[in-house]
């Protein structure tokens, strides 16, 4: 009898409503309507784009070879592909694509030499510009010169290398779900640190194994979920939303504590635009709570009083009991 | 009289080991300090003992569950309904008034009766409560991605912590206790003398 009741109980309770889920459900909504305005938006430029996106939009495409008087089909090489749907979601949907590449690129065949343009990078638009100043893409460039991967520039390393200027969209400050943003972030690092096709471009060092080396860390999986790779790997810098100063590997957070404790270095990371906006009392870093947990760095302020005061008055009583069993005892003599 | 087993015996004092690694590693993970780590036994050290410990405490809970099921040891823990409260409050009157006052103690030890109404209420409390709910939610601890994601709107992660920590806490309160109430028996060592040789004086409670 008891046992069917505890389980309607349990059904009730997995039934019910629940109050945080709409929390999840509008964080989808949004989503989804994200996404819909990125899908419903209509670039000035898409007719210009379909010139382009008629051939590198997909994996194949087709011309007229007008020596041959015949239409020839070719698949389109991977690292020249732009997907239609990445783009339009991206930082730069409302571009037009002779915004940043060559107008020669308008007529067909494109021209050998267009292989040997100078691309630009973020700086080249985003630097010393008004309308960007609260990005700081100054100090940002200035982190990227100190870090590791500056090292690499001579063989080829640039912005783009991480952020993808035909798919890349900002994600910290616009999603409402720090995992899809850690996902997101980690799969930049990852696109060349699990990828040896992108890696060997940049580097001469053998393939690396991400889980391999980082085998020391306790429940490795969990912490690739729930922090970005950057957490540990670059070097805090407190103007900049997201430090750009990648450490070498010697100089990663390797202490516990670094997180693990009430100054958690993931405030000033992965929680810094989130803690900025909201707060969630009663808990050290109580932002952290709306995500995940962190041992030594979520400790509830009501609890820690509330076994203050239990402890003190267990000793209490227990030192009140000893003195009158003292007290008993002399007596008795 | 004996009253001890020497199964009991081991396992209380590994019981009592394991508890105290767990409270000063527990402790160490949840008021560790990124700047000043001196009065801890660190962070990554305290992982691996707590795992450790917990893991021994879990199939020594297990083996006291069996032994508990399989031995007489379990008639001990079986409470009765008659008098329930009545019998808790006379053994509470007792230790906070009876005791200073030469009163004899209202419910002695005897092969029958291994522990006082007060004694088995907490224990059971302690035993078949609050054990299984620090192993339970220790393991989700362990194994984060079984926990339940959302708990009437605050992270299931969160929620489990809190009753680790709490469940945690509250059992060091009891060990203290524990620790304490032994030292009411004749002298105050009897009781601890006991608990090693197995043997119980019967004039001491």
């Amino acid at each position: 009898m008891s046992i069917s009741v505890f389980r309607y109980l349990l059904l009730i309770l997995v039934v019910l409503p629940v109050p945080g889920n709409s929390a999840i459900t509008s964080g989808l909504k949004k989503e989804t309507i994200d996404t819909l305005d990125s899908a419903i938006y209509k670039s000035p430029f898409y007719e210009d784009n379909e010139r382009c996106f008629k051939c590198h939009g997909q994996n194949r495409y087709e011309y007229t070879n007008e020596s041959l008087d015949r239409s020839v089909k070719a698949l389109m090489f991977s690292e020249r592909i732009i997907k239609r749907n990445y783009f339009y979601q991206s930082n730069h949907k409302s571009f037009s694509c002779t915004d940043c590449h060559s107008d020669q690129y308008t007529s067909f065949p494109h021209s050998g030499e267009l292989r040997m343009e100078q691309k630009y990078n973020c700086i080249d638009c985003h630097g010393g510009d008004e309308k960007f100043a609260q990005y700081h893409f100054e100090e940002i460039e200035k982190e990227y010169q100190e870090s590791t991967h500056f090292n690499l520039e001579e063989e080829g390393f640039t912005c783009w290398k991480c952020h993808n200027p035909h798919s890349y969209k900002i994600n910290i400050r616009n999603s409402e779900n720090i995992k899809e943003t850690i996902i997101y972030d980690n799969n930049i690092c990852l696109s060349c640190h699990s990828n040896f096709d992108h890696f060997q471009l940049l580097t001469d060092r053998e393939e690396i194994n991400i889980v391999k080396t980082h085998e020391w860390l306790p429940n490795q999986t969990v912490h690739f979920q729930n922090v970005r790779c950057i957490e540990c790997h670059t070097k805090i810098n407190n103007d900049i939303l997201v430090s750009h100063m990648i450490q070498p590997k010697e100089n990663a957070v390797r202490r516990c504590n670094e997180c693990h404790s009430q100054n958690s270095i993931l405030m000033t990371t992965l929680y810094k635009f989130q803690s900025k906006e909201k707060r969630r009392a009663g808990f050290f870093n109580g932002i952290i709570l709306n995500e995940s947990y962190v041992i030594g760095a979520n400790r509830n302020e009501f609890l820690n009083l509330v076994s203050i005061i239990i402890l003190l008055l267990t000793m209490g009583g227990i030192g009140i009991h000893i003195i009158l069993r003292i007290r008993k005892s002399n007596n008795s003599f | 009289m004996y009253l001890y087993p020497k199964w009991i015996r081991i396992w209380h004092v590994l019981n009592a080991l394991l508890f105290i690694i767990l409270i000063v590693t527990g402790l160490s993970m949840q008021y560790t300090d990124m700047e000043n780590d001196s009065y801890t036994v660190g962070f990554a050290k305290a992982v691996s003992w707590h795992n450790a410990a917990a893991m021994i405490l879990t199939a020594s809970y297990v083996i006291f569950i069996l032994g508990n099921l399989f031995t007489g040891n379990g008639k001990y823990y079986r409470l009765r309904k008659e008098n329930f409260w009545q019998d808790i409050i006379k053994q509470t009157r007792y230790y906070a008034f009876g005791i200073f006052k030469g009163e004899k103690h209202p419910f002695p030890v005897t092969m029958e009766r291994k522990f006082n109404p007060l004694q088995k209420f907490t224990y059971i409390l302690a035993m078949y409560l609050g054990m299984p709910l620090l192993i339970i939610s220790g393991f989700v601890l362990l194994f984060p991605e079984i926990s339940i994601k959302n708990f009437f709107g605050i992270s299931g992660l969160v929620v489990n912590d809190l009753l680790h920590i709490s469940t945690g806490f509250l059992l060091s309160i009891f060990m203290v206790v524990h620790i304490y109430t032994c030292t009411l028996g004749a002298k105050p060592s009897s009781l601890f003398w006991g608990m090693i040789t197995g043997y119980h004086r019967s004039d001491e409670h």
